[in-house]
């Protein structure tokens, strides 16, 4: 015992840093499709991570593993350490905050918030001590005795916030919990979760398909396809330097574009050469470039490295969207000055501007900005709200 | 102002044959043969107390039963496929498409004494057992004829809770029992008390079990009332007399049963009593 005390003692620092929650070579399917195919993972203590990605990339189901819902049919699941495999749901130090917040519609707010704590038995003035410490931190104090099917949307999500946390659980798994808000509250909920895991150190575990709310709030990201894990990295690395096209298609608005490495810091696209600052690739190697819309900078014809005909122009607020037709293949650009459709512009990109990635398996799945529409994103959250 | 139209033929109808009925039967219970006001009819009641007793008692004893065997058949019911669930509905509907007093004979013949089940007793060497004609015979008549009654309200609740508030709760912390006792029986009180309503009431105003599988021998409210309307003792006075307090018996039932549901709980079947 003296042993073990002194070793953790010895160990204390790393331990804090270790990691929490480990899924080693998880694969799940149900009905014969695989979710998760020789999945692994490992959470940082006291971390934000957010699990992002399409529907039915496997972020749910992950979540689900490491809550107790969902067995994994080969791999094991590690919680500090020591593997949870066996452990039911109920007995696990995790609470978790559904994507329809699933409160008890038989219970008030306050018997809702005092449902995990009355389990553990816990005497009634701790438990309404903690309560309403917990109502108070979510901006519900007034609402103790209201009905839950009184309360709006998101009322609901903070007495779900509430519930989960006044247990202090290890890990927080939040299961898309602002999908059903609308846009200015979905806002003020992320800075207020932000501030909660930083208030309370717990990891947060976040799932969602929305990648503005994975980079604004997470230390980490783990980006999601097909039951894989595509990156991992903080937001800046996710969205800087994605590693494959999906990433950099996923994560914000790309042009990607095919390309040739002639040598290191050398790459020919669109018909000329540019400096880079990527190198480490083979001579002749053929690439995919990424070239953020907002990076690059609008001049006159002549004074741009390449130059083409806008065909689009689309006011967003901040900018203007303009869609420029180079040698057939549509670029988007994102500009605060207009453009007109029918004129020719000059593109500057300068060697930061552009990113090369290795070619993968979803080279090619991304085409230029012909047909673009926001089309896709609706049909992720429609899936999205389906699945759930 | 069209809807207001559309509501006469049910009032009509409501009056034509519920109140006007049930005022005649209080008009009956409180009067003698010559139409003079008497409280004589409610009086006598009071000697068949026994008898309501007795109903009381083995409709309640079936009620239980039914809820015993009911709930968690509902509940089996709501956790397997979807489109098994369907199948398992009809084929518990299925005997209510024969006629009840078929059913019912149906049982008598099968529980007698030289009937199928003492047939394979005997074979097996437990000897004839007297099966017909008993309490548990009318008990399980009862069971036999009303747990559909008891299992249909309570499966189209718990069908509908939903299953993330159960992972809720054990995401929370609670195992199977506090699951059921902190979440589902609070959620399915609603069923349970329409389930209990559609059995009990029946049950203890039921002439036809008793008759057919109790041998006469233990009579309930039900062949009392019978009785006095059709059989030897004719007395419509007194039949409606113990038809009153029967009534008013079973209000109470009701009322104190409908205490338990104090909780409001959206798309709640409606109450069918």
């Amino acid at each position: 015992m003296d042993l073990l005390i002194k070793l953790n003692f010895i160990g204390g620092r790393e331990l804090t840093k270790s990691s929490i929650i480990s899924l080693k070579n998880i694969t799940v399917s149900f009905n014969n499709q695989i979710i998760l195919k020789n999945f692994n993972l490992d959470i940082k203590n006291g971390d934000f991570v957010t699990l992002l990605g399409p529907s039915g990339c496997g972020k749910t189901t992950t979540l689900r593993i490491i809550a107790g819902f969902v067995r994994p049919d080969v791999g094991d699941i590690f919680f500090d350490g020591k593997r949870v495999n066996d452990v039911p749901a109920h007995k696990r130090e995790v609470n978790t905050i559904f994507q329809s917040y699933a409160l008890f519609p038989h219970l008030n707010v306050y018997d809702n918030v005092a449902f995990g704590l009355r389990l553990i038995k816990k005497s009634e003035s701790f438990i309404k001590d903690q309560v309403i410490k917990m109502l108070r931190l979510v901006g519900l104090s007034d609402f103790s005795n209201r009905d839950i099917v009184s309360l709006s949307g998101g009322q609901q999500q903070r007495v779900a916030i509430a519930r989960a946390l006044v247990n202090k659980p290890k890990v927080l798994l939040l299961d898309e919990p602002l999908g059903a808000l609308d846009l200015k509250l979905r806002k003020d909920m992320q800075t207020e979760l932000k501030n909660i895991q930083q208030q309370t150190g717990i990891t947060f575990i976040f799932v969602t398909h929305d990648q503005e709310e994975a980079l604004s709030m997470s230390d980490t990201v783990i980006v999601m396809d097909k039951g894989r894990i595509q990156q991992i990295g903080s937001p800046q690395d996710i969205y800087n330097e994605p590693q494959n096209a999906f990433v950099a298609d996923f994560i914000g608005e790309s042009n990607i574009i095919d390309g040739i490495m002639k040598k290191d810091y050398l790459v020919e696209f669109a018909g000329r050469e540019f400096e880079c600052l990527d190198s480490g690739f083979s001579p002749k190697e053929k690439v995919d470039i990424v070239i953020r819309p907002e990076d690059i900078e609008v001049t006159a014809p002549l004074l741009g490295h390449i130059s083409g005909k806008v065909t689009s122009v689309t006011f967003k607020g901040v900018h203007y969207e303009i869609i420029v037709d180079i040698d057939g293949f549509k670029w988007m650009i994102q500009s605060t000055e207009i453009q007109l459709p029918g004129d020719t512009i000059g593109l500057l990109l300068q060697p930061d501007d552009i990113h090369i990635m290795k070619k993968s398996e979803h080279s090619g799945e991304y085409g230029d900005y012909r047909a673009f529409s926001d089309e896709m994103y609706e049909v992720y959250e429609e899936q999205g709200q389906k699945e759930n | 102002m069209k809807s207001k139209y559309l509501s006469v033929p049910y009032l009509l109808w409501m009056l034509i044959f519920t109140i006007v009925p049930l005022f005649l039967v209080v008009f009956f219970a409180l009067t003698d043969k010559n139409g003079n006001f008497t409280l004589d009819n409610l009086i006598s009641v009071g000697k068949y107390s026994n008898v309501f007793i007795r109903s009381i008692y083995l409709g309640g004893l079936s009620t239980l039963l039914c809820l015993i065997l009911g709930y968690p058949l509902a509940y089996i019911i709501s956790k397997t496929p979807a489109k098994n669930q369907n199948i398992i509905i009809l084929l518990i509907m299925l005997p209510m498409w024969m006629n009840f007093l078929l059913r019912t004979y149906a049982w008598m013949t099968i529980l007698e004494n030289n009937g199928i089940v003492n047939h394979l007793l005997s074979f097996l060497g437990f000897g004839p057992i007297n099966l017909i004609n008993t309490q548990g015979a009318v008990v399980f008549g009862m069971v036999y004829n009303f747990l559909p009654y008891m299992i249909l309200p309570i499966y189209s609740v718990i069908v509908k809770i939903d299953h993330r508030i159960i992972e809720a709760a054990q995401d929370l912390g609670a195992g199977k029992r506090k699951v059921f006792s902190k979440i589902l029986l609070p959620l399915s009180i609603s069923g349970i008390i329409s389930g209990v309503t559609m059995v009990f009431v029946p049950a203890v105003s039921t002439f036809i079990i008793s008759k057919m599988l109790g041998g006469g021998s233990s009579i309930l409210i039900g062949d009392l009332i019978e009785m006095q309307f059709l059989g030897s003792s004719y007395n419509p006075h007194l039949g409606s007399a113990i038809s009153f307090v029967l009534m008013i018996l079973i209000l109470i039932c009701i009322g104190i049963m409908n205490q338990f549901d104090d909780i409001e709980i959206e798309d709640s079947p409606q109450k069918l009593m």
